[in-house]
């Protein structure tokens, strides 16, 4: 389970608060514009309609298949919602997924919650979409066309959203560049194939079972020049700037080129960095440490007696 | 995680903690993750304290202390992602492996910085725990709601919720009948069954479409039952009582202590 989809969900702690905050900004205004999109397209319908298929994204994502030795390929659903619902619906459905998982599940923290709707919301249903319309483009009537299509964009949704949470995890200082970047592309491509396969699985039963529902919101949504633009500029900017930003770690960490990775690696430095106390050496820093443990276990005794004189009082009226 | 993740977290107690008001647990808790975030790395100190206020969340909110550090554990696995952090800082060294070919130095700035990653998200994991297992749904769709989040988009994960299990039910029934119906002989075991990779992706694939297949008709029957009942795209909600003088009180002490830490952390240990 450890590299199942859940290994693109941040917890709070690993992103630093400016990204973080960048983040939610951007969440929030491409959010706030698809609930306006999809209000003007579905209206009054969007409340149940919505609410549904992201439940329904969010228990598709129990569907899985064994690959080999206990391991299993499972869903994220940005390629299928925004294949089947438009790109607008689809941010709109999978911000409720994350939002839900992370408020609910912890799957994903609070604070990054922002970072991650960017990710799986918003860049996963840009890429796919780009991708899903220039194939189908390109593609045109071959009956093989739609398979293709579906598993280009499962993959590639899959792969550019590791690309933007290992740079995201880079630039907070959480995870070097020349580590994060090639470990979460290389998991993710396996992962991203899992997921370009069930949503080729998924779409051609959808044809076969109700063409409409496949068809129907192609000539619908062709119009979305915008999101097949910012697809496209997403999918090449992180293209570009990855292994850039892998093959020098130092312009994204701020740390300085001798004391990199590599010179450490071949030897160790003996240099301590000047103006720098390290806790718990001077008596400075361990009166600190008392302070904070005094406090601690006052925080402590205040809220066992709060619980206990409760606990005691519900006794005794007998509750 | 297994089937156990898809359930309510919410767990009934008469605690202090389950009968405040939903909005100030949501603002301080999402207060005390940020405050948490704000801390530097190093602040041990500040690291306890906030460690204290997570356990005295878990005291009064009549959890158990067990339960909350249990269940905040579902982050760990992410700790993997922190773990080069470990030889990629630079300072003084303070460990050698030697792998074959490859030597790495572990750095004592480099463990400072993992260890404060893994705490944080802990620590922050800690309290949303406390959260969501002392406060219904409905009551953190209200705060939400509180906190001005779209009424259009707290209306749809309201729904979302409504259904969520309903569909976890359907996707369960998906699974079973594919489990059903793949014959696992005794002789098989640690052997593949079952075709190539590639269609058993496509099965999986026709379950994914099976299920969308079945939310979009059921979201067609909601619809109509809502209308039925004289739904107009409004989506109506009691207005929220207003604070109380003590519920004034303990946000703002909270705010304030946590803004205390934030400082002292940013000031002492930058």
């Amino acid at each position: 389970m450890l590299f199942s989809p859940v290994a693109m969900h941040i917890p709070d702690g690993f992103l630093s608060v400016g990204v973080s905050l960048v983040l939610w900004a951007v969440a929030i205004v491409v959010v706030g514009y698809a609930l306006k999109r999809v209000n003007a397209d579905v209206g009054e319908r969007q409340v149940p309609l919505m609410g549904v298929l992201a439940a329904c994204i969010f228990a598709g994502q129990m569907l899985n298949f064994s690959v080999t030795g206990g391991t299993s390929g499972h869903l994220m659903g940005a390629a299928i919602a925004t294949i089947l619902l438009g790109p607008w619906a689809a941010i709109l459905v999978l911000t409720c997924v994350v939002g839900v998982q992370a408020l609910i599940f912890q799957d994903g923290g609070l604070l990054v919650l922002g970072a991650n709707i960017v990710n799986m919301g918003i860049i996963g249903v840009a890429v796919a979409y780009f991708a899903h319309r220039t194939l189908q483009k390109l593609l045109g009537k071959w009956s093989g066309g739609l398979f293709v299509s579906g598993f280009v964009s499962g993959w590639l949704s899959i792969f550019v959203a590791a690309l933007a949470c290992a740079l995201q995890l880079a630039i907070s200082g959480a995870s070097p560049a020349n580590i994060a970047i090639p470990a979460m592309a290389g998991i993710h491509t396996l992962i991203g194939f899992g997921e370009g396969l069930i949503t080729a699985g998924a779409l051609v039963f959808l044809k076969a079972a109700r063409r409409d529902l496949v068809e129907a919101p192609q000539a619908q949504l062709a119009d979305s020049k915008a999101v097949w633009i910012g697809g496209l500029v997403i999918a090449v900017a992180l293209a570009i700037i990855s292994p850039l930003a892998s093959a020098h770690p130092d312009g994204l960490e701020w740390v300085a080129e001798e004391r990199g990775f590599l010179d450490l690696a071949r030897e160790p430095l003996y240099e301590i960095i000047p103006d720098y106390v390290l806790p718990g050496v001077s008596n400075e820093a361990l009166a600190t440490i008392l302070a904070g443990v005094v406090g601690a276990l006052i925080v402590f005794a205040a809220a066992a007696g709060v619980a206990y004189t409760r606990a005691n009082r519900s006794r005794r009226s007998g509750i | 995680m297994g089937q156990f993740y898809y359930l309510d977290p919410y767990r009934s107690r008469a605690s202090v903690v389950h009968r405040f008001d939903p909005r100030v647990k949501v603002t301080l808790a999402l207060a005390f993750i940020l405050t948490v975030a704000l801390t530097p790395s190093g602040a041990w100190p500040v690291y306890l304290l906030l460690f204290a206020l997570d356990l005295a969340a878990a005291i009064l909110s009549e959890l158990g202390v067990r339960y909350v550090l249990k269940r905040a554990l579902i982050a760990l696995p992410f700790a993997l992602a922190a773990l080069p952090v470990l030889f990629s800082v630079a300072g003084t060294p303070l460990l050698h492996l030697n792998l074959g070919q490859l030597s790495l130095t572990v750095t004592r700035e480099g463990a400072a910085r993992f260890a404060s990653i893994v705490l944080k998200s802990w620590l922050s994991v800690q309290m949303a725990v406390v959260l969501v297992s002392s406060t219904p749904f409905p009551a953190l769709l209200a705060a939400l709601r509180a906190l001005k989040i779209p009424r259009l988009l707290v209306a749809i994960v309201g729904l979302m919720w409504r259904y969520l299990f309903v569909l976890v039910d359907e996707a369960l029934r998906l699974l079973r009948a594919r489990e059903s119906r793949s014959a696992h002989p005794p002789e098989s075991l640690g052997r593949r069954v079952g075709g190539s990779l590639v269609w058993r992706a496509r099965v999986a694939g026709g379950m994914v479409g099976n299920l969308f297949l079945r939310a979009f008709d059921r979201a067609d029957r909601i619809y109509a039952a809502m209308l039925s009942r004289g739904y107009d795209g409004e989506t109506r909600t009691l207005p929220l009582p207003p604070l109380h003088a003590t519920e004034w009180g303990v946000l703002l002490a909270g705010l304030s202590a946590l803004t205390l830490l934030a400082v002292g952390g940013l000031l002492f240990y930058h």
